[in-house]
């Protein structure tokens, strides 16, 4: 018989790292979520123009980018919040680290703000720009007008880039996790994928929110309900690649069937975040029906809901819990 | 004549350890860690089943991996490979990110309450003025030896080509220099 392993005793006992790591809390979960929803609507709004060739028709879709910047900002500042070293936090932009997700992220997101103000201005309507005009400084006048010329001549290769910049945003907040070797649970390169299409699915639940024309808000729903089926898909892929790397994926598997996390998980995320909304999508879409805010906000906890179990999983699931 | 780099590791004999703490002790007292937080500490397995068990005792600390997953996932350069292979954190360029904390298969690695993150250096203080780290000087039962890898006549090359020995987690990819004499 192999002998039974009976226990492990250490004298180390670090705060935030003993008895379970937990180095990420609340903040890095709000900076996800956000940063996912931003990544959403940079993707799915300027796609909306790029696929109709017009204008957002509805009043509420053109000044989005700017209330996405806000939004990325909040996210931005929990970010700062949870940094030990808060005041070396510009040590981020004296340096670029190709190996790190971070560095690539912090470059992101540097990038997105003139990507978005250039966006959002192209955006605004006559009267919008007649109110911006009026606040604009004297001397930052004429720079002003050149960047409007530049929104409106290269409006198309602003929303392409606006695509672009939202998908890498997306995609980094998932592969941030995915490549931390020692954290079983968030090691699969699924979850940059899977982050990208949730955040898509809570950039579309955001837009949903707010009045829409009937066209724009038909498209959305199309594209959140495809959203959801990828994002279905890739929680499969995640499980299929833990069943088949042996012991650590096995221990990563088991968080979220059987484990602490499995009611949560499949009940937050897959059945309320996913499987419900996606149902009344169809409904919405079959059946003539309407439902203005229950599918956003069963959307938006769901994306909420699966960046804290993922964070918090990763964290609880460590080599050396492995016999 | 070629001059080979340096690549420091360190051996851990699991058959003389008894897990006396002084190396945990001597670390705090050498590199000022604060109250509450350890650069090295002790581990102790207990396997089988009573009366036949087995134990095994660690004096384990930062592995200095040579493909270190810290220093990959570090976005400022604070964490970084130094001489002789030794894994080191600029405290003037940590953000205190964690990412490097949460990159960590042998969770090392802790944040200082000064901000910045910290583990064990190996001394590289002591080990450039020609002495052993702080650990491996008091260890009582000769455990703990230090040494360059790439120079065959060091103890610690010795302990690797006459004893049997493993690295923990090896499955982590990181390539550890923390061996383990069985």
């Amino acid at each position: 018989m192999t002998p039974q392993f009976l226990e492990t005793v250490t004298t180390r006992a670090n705060a935030q790292i003993d008895p379970s790591l937990h180095v990420w809390g609340f903040e890095i979960t709000i900076y996800l979520f956000l940063g996912g929803i931003v990544a959403g609507i940079f993707i799915l709004a300027a796609a909306l123009e790029l696929v109709s060739g017009a204008r957002p028709l509805s009043r509420f879709l053109r000044p989005v980018p700017f209330a996405a910047l806000a939004l990325l900002s909040v996210g931005m500042l929990a970010l700062w919040l949870d940094l030990e070293h808060r005041l070396w936090a510009w040590r981020f932009y004296a340096v670029f680290r190709p190996t790190s997700p971070m560095s690539w992220g912090a470059w992101i997101l540097w990038l997105v703000y003139p990507v978005g103000l250039a966006w959002g201005l192209g955006s605004l309507g006559s009267e919008e720009r007649g109110v911006l005009r009026r606040w604009v400084p004297g001397v930052l006048r004429s720079a002003f007008e050149g960047i409007l010329a530049f929104a409106d001549k290269r409006r198309r290769s602003i929303l392409v880039a606006a695509v672009l910049v939202g998908t890498s945003l997306g995609l980094y907040t998932g592969l941030l996790l995915g490549t931390m070797p020692s954290r079983l649970a968030w090691n699969s390169a699924v979850l940059g994928p899977l982050f990208l299409a949730s955040g898509v699915s809570t950039g579309a639940a955001t837009l949903l929110l707010l009045r829409l024309d009937d066209a724009e808000r038909k498209t959305l729903v199309r594209w959140d309900a495809i959203a959801i089926g990828v994002e279905l898909v890739l929680i499969v892929l995640l499980f299929l690649g833990w069943a088949t790397s042996g012991e650590a994926g096995r221990f990563a598997a088991h968080s979220f069937l059987g484990g602490p996390y499995t009611a949560v998980f499949w009940s937050l995320v897959v059945v309320m975040g996913l499987l419900v909304p996606l149902a009344m999508e169809f409904l919405e879409s079959r059946r003539h029906l309407r439902f203005v805010v229950i599918v956003p906000v069963l959307i938006l906890a769901g994306g909420l809901a699966l960046r804290w179990i993922l964070l918090a999983a990763g964290q609880a699931s460590s080599f050396r819990l492995l016999p | 004549m070629s001059v080979t780099k340096k690549r420091y590791a360190m051996t851990v004999d699991t058959r003389q350890c008894v897990g006396c703490k002084a190396c945990v002790l001597s670390c705090k007292a050498e590199n000022d860690v604060p109250d509450g937080f350890c650069r090295d500490w002790i581990v102790e397995d207990v396997r089988g089943e009573f009366p036949l068990l087995a134990a095994e005792i660690r004096s384990e600390r930062c592995n200095h991996c040579s493909d270190a997953p810290c220093v990959k996932n570090c976005p400022t350069g604070a964490s970084h490979v130094n001489e002789g292979g030794i894994v080191l954190v600029t405290h003037g360029k940590c953000s205190g990110c964690k990412a490097c904390i949460a990159a960590c298969p042998y969770d090392a690695r802790f944040v200082h309450p000064k901000g910045y993150v910290d583990k064990c250096t190996f001394c590289l203080h002591r080990v450039q003025k020609g002495l052993k780290p702080g650990c491996v000087a008091v260890c009582p039962t000769g455990t703990l030896a230090f040494g360059d890898l790439n120079d065959s006549e060091s103890d610690v090359s010795k302990n690797l080509r006459t004893r049997r020995w493993k690295v923990n987690h090896p499955e982590s990819g990181a390539q550890p220099n923390l061996f383990f004499l069985l």
